[in-house]
């Protein structure tokens, strides 16, 4: 336990320890090598030991086991974090900008008295400050801030930290809850899965992927007709689903499918982190978009600054 | 059920985002606002509550940017009640902490069962709003919300967002306050003769609040726009010119034959 020590708060998902994890393992092992201080994870839930192995990067694992963690809510896991970072005293606490980060980081820093930064995609040490850049507003802005007081609670955004690789020694520490845990007011009930049936973007060659620029439902026959004569299938970005224009099965992003087709292409998509942590992994990329300043056009191999309604008809004509 | 619903404006991503001449902000002036889309959804939301079961629906704004014109379109929609509450600093938008301060203050006395709140807003950098409201109004919190129905013996089902397109059913004992990512359905288009109507007969309460605002602990160094990678090979032309050469491209790389 060193005030120098990264603290990171693992995630497991339908019962595999979460990418995120990893990701957040290789940046807190890069920070605490700048502090002096060790990585410390923490993993909450009920009947979990079986993942330590697969968190051994960290340099101490503190496992807690509790039947009323064994499903995500955010009372109980906020209230063993509290507990756990208070008597660990951390220099920082890494959670992901995920369901569950979301829910519990933020209430942790008001706890703790704690500064919290949101969309972190860089963090390092100087000395006793820690800089951060967040990507804010969709990505199209990034702040950068500094924090000097210890801990700092910070959210990170998915794919910012290179997953570590490495295959540590932890010490793995199972203890039970530092504090007695009641079933509160919000309890798990049971997990809905995908209905079998519609189609598993992860596994198509080829995406026509939609977003806001696409405007309105109507429009949506001319991805629709592309991906027709591409031999594809439809995705698109969160906007999309949420207007109920497509089912979340198509939904690329962090919290929506991971895809890696031979060819994504991207039509009104602006390339929010959250959407582009999905598709990044494409082999071809091209974007269309009607604003150069697009974030989508950072990760895209193509690129044209245009209306998607002009250029996907005309791409769907020029295949033909 | 009586429902509060709490509504923010955040900037327009549509439109350019300017930095102010202290360079650690975006300038307000220069920015298009609008509400808060998770926000827009929270509203919905409490609507399909109240419509499925009945109740008021009581939407909290601080004041600031354009949000007149939110309230307004809340009260054509079928809000019951609109508190807006007085914000000096035109300047800057409250951060997270501060707001949750103001907005639990004035929905303390509303006596809500069930507070709806966007789960996050893309512009929120120190914090999130929704779940330090809950932590202000010591109540309980569930985020990340796909649709919540109504349930028996004072409790309503959540289904919480989970990667994978997996959803967790929840079962959430009232009172508390529910982050809202999605609807069961989109929010509904309101004509704006109907808006218009609302702008005569609607009055809006307000309520100044005397919250203790905490002081900020993360100093903003600078914003600015990112860098672009260049990676991109950008094809101009016109819209058949570049679809031409996209096709030849995908030909290329063996996606079309």
């Amino acid at each position: 336990m060193s005030a120098q020590d990264i603290l990171v708060l693992a995630e497991v998902n339908q019962d595999a320890v979460a990418d995120i994890t990893f990701e957040l393992l290789g940046g807190a092992r890069e920070l605490a090598g700048a502090t002096g201080g060790q990585v410390v994870a923490v993993l909450l839930g009920h009947d979990v030991a079986k993942h330590a192995e697969s968190l051994s990067a960290a340099d101490r694992l503190i496992v807690i086991d509790d039947e009323q963690l064994a499903d995500f809510s955010p009372a109980p896991y906020l209230a063993v974090l509290e507990s756990l970072v208070g008597s660990e005293g951390p220099r920082a606490v890494l959670a992901g900008s995920t369901t569950i980060g979301l829910d519990v980081a933020p209430m942790l820093g008001a706890k703790l008295n704690a500064p919290v930064v949101n969309a972190c995609q860089q963090v390092a040490v100087e000395g006793d400050l820690l800089k951060i850049t967040a990507a804010i507003c969709g990505g199209k802005v990034l702040a950068e801030v500094e924090v000097s007081a210890s801990p700092a609670v910070l959210l990170i955004l998915p794919g910012s930290f290179r997953p570590t690789e490495e295959t540590g020694a932890a010490t793995v520490e199972s203890r039970p809850s530092p504090v007695e845990l009641h079933r509160g007011a919000v309890t798990f009930e049971k997990m809905i899965l995908p209905a079998p049936g519609d189609v598993d973007i992860t596994q198509q060659d080829v995406l026509v992927a939609v977003g806001r620029g696409i405007q309105q439902e109507d429009n949506m026959k001319v991805a629709e007709e592309l991906a027709a004569v591409l031999g594809g299938e439809l995705a698109a970005s969160r906007p999309i689903i949420d207007q109920g224009w497509l089912p979340t099965t198509r939904q690329v992003g962090k919290s929506g499918m991971i895809v890696k087709p031979k060819c994504f292409i991207a039509l009104g998509v602006s390339g929010a982190p959250e959407h582009v942590e999905g598709m990044k992994d494409s082999e071809l990329i091209i974007a269309v978009n009607t604003d150069p300043g697009a974030p989508i056009f950072d990760v895209a191999d193509y690129g044209v600054v245009a209306d998607l309604l002009d250029v996907a008809p005309a791409l769907t004509e020029a295949i033909k | 059920m009586n429902i509060a619903v709490v509504v923010r404006q955040v900037p327009d991503l549509v439109e350019p985002l300017e930095i102010d001449a202290s360079g650690a902000a975006l300038d307000v002036d220069e920015v298009e606002f609008l509400i808060n889309e998770t926000d827009d959804h929270a509203l919905e939301q409490a609507l399909l509550l109240k419509e499925s079961g009945g109740g008021s629906i009581t939407v909290v704004a601080i004041d600031f940017g354009q949000v007149d014109d939110v309230l307004y379109t809340a009260a054509a929609k079928g809000a019951d009640r609109i508190v807006k509450i007085p914000y000096d600093d035109d300047d800057r938008p409250p951060r997270p902490a501060e707001a949750a301060a103001m907005i639990a203050e004035a929905v303390k006395d509303i006596d809500a069962e069930l507070v709806l709140v966007g789960s996050s807003a893309h512009d929120e950098l120190e914090g999130v709003l929704a779940p330090l409201l809950a932590l202000k109004l010591e109540l309980p919190y569930l985020g990340v919300i796909r649709g919540v129905k109504p349930g028996e013996g004072g409790s309503v089902t959540a289904f919480k967002e989970f990667p994978g397109a997996a959803m967790a059913q929840m079962n959430v004992k009232l009172p508390a306050v529910l982050g809202i990512l999605a609807a069961d359905q989109p929010p509904r288009y309101v004509p704006v003769s109907r808006i218009r109507a609302a702008m005569k007969s609607t009055e809006f309460e307000e309520k100044e609040t005397a919250a203790a605002v905490p002081e900020p602990n993360v100093t903003v160094l600078r914003m600015h726009h990112p860098e672009p990678s260049g990676r991109a090979e950008m094809l101009t032309g016109s819209e058949d010119e570049v679809a031409a050469r996209l096709a030849e491209i995908l030909k290329e790389k063996g996606v079309v034959q």
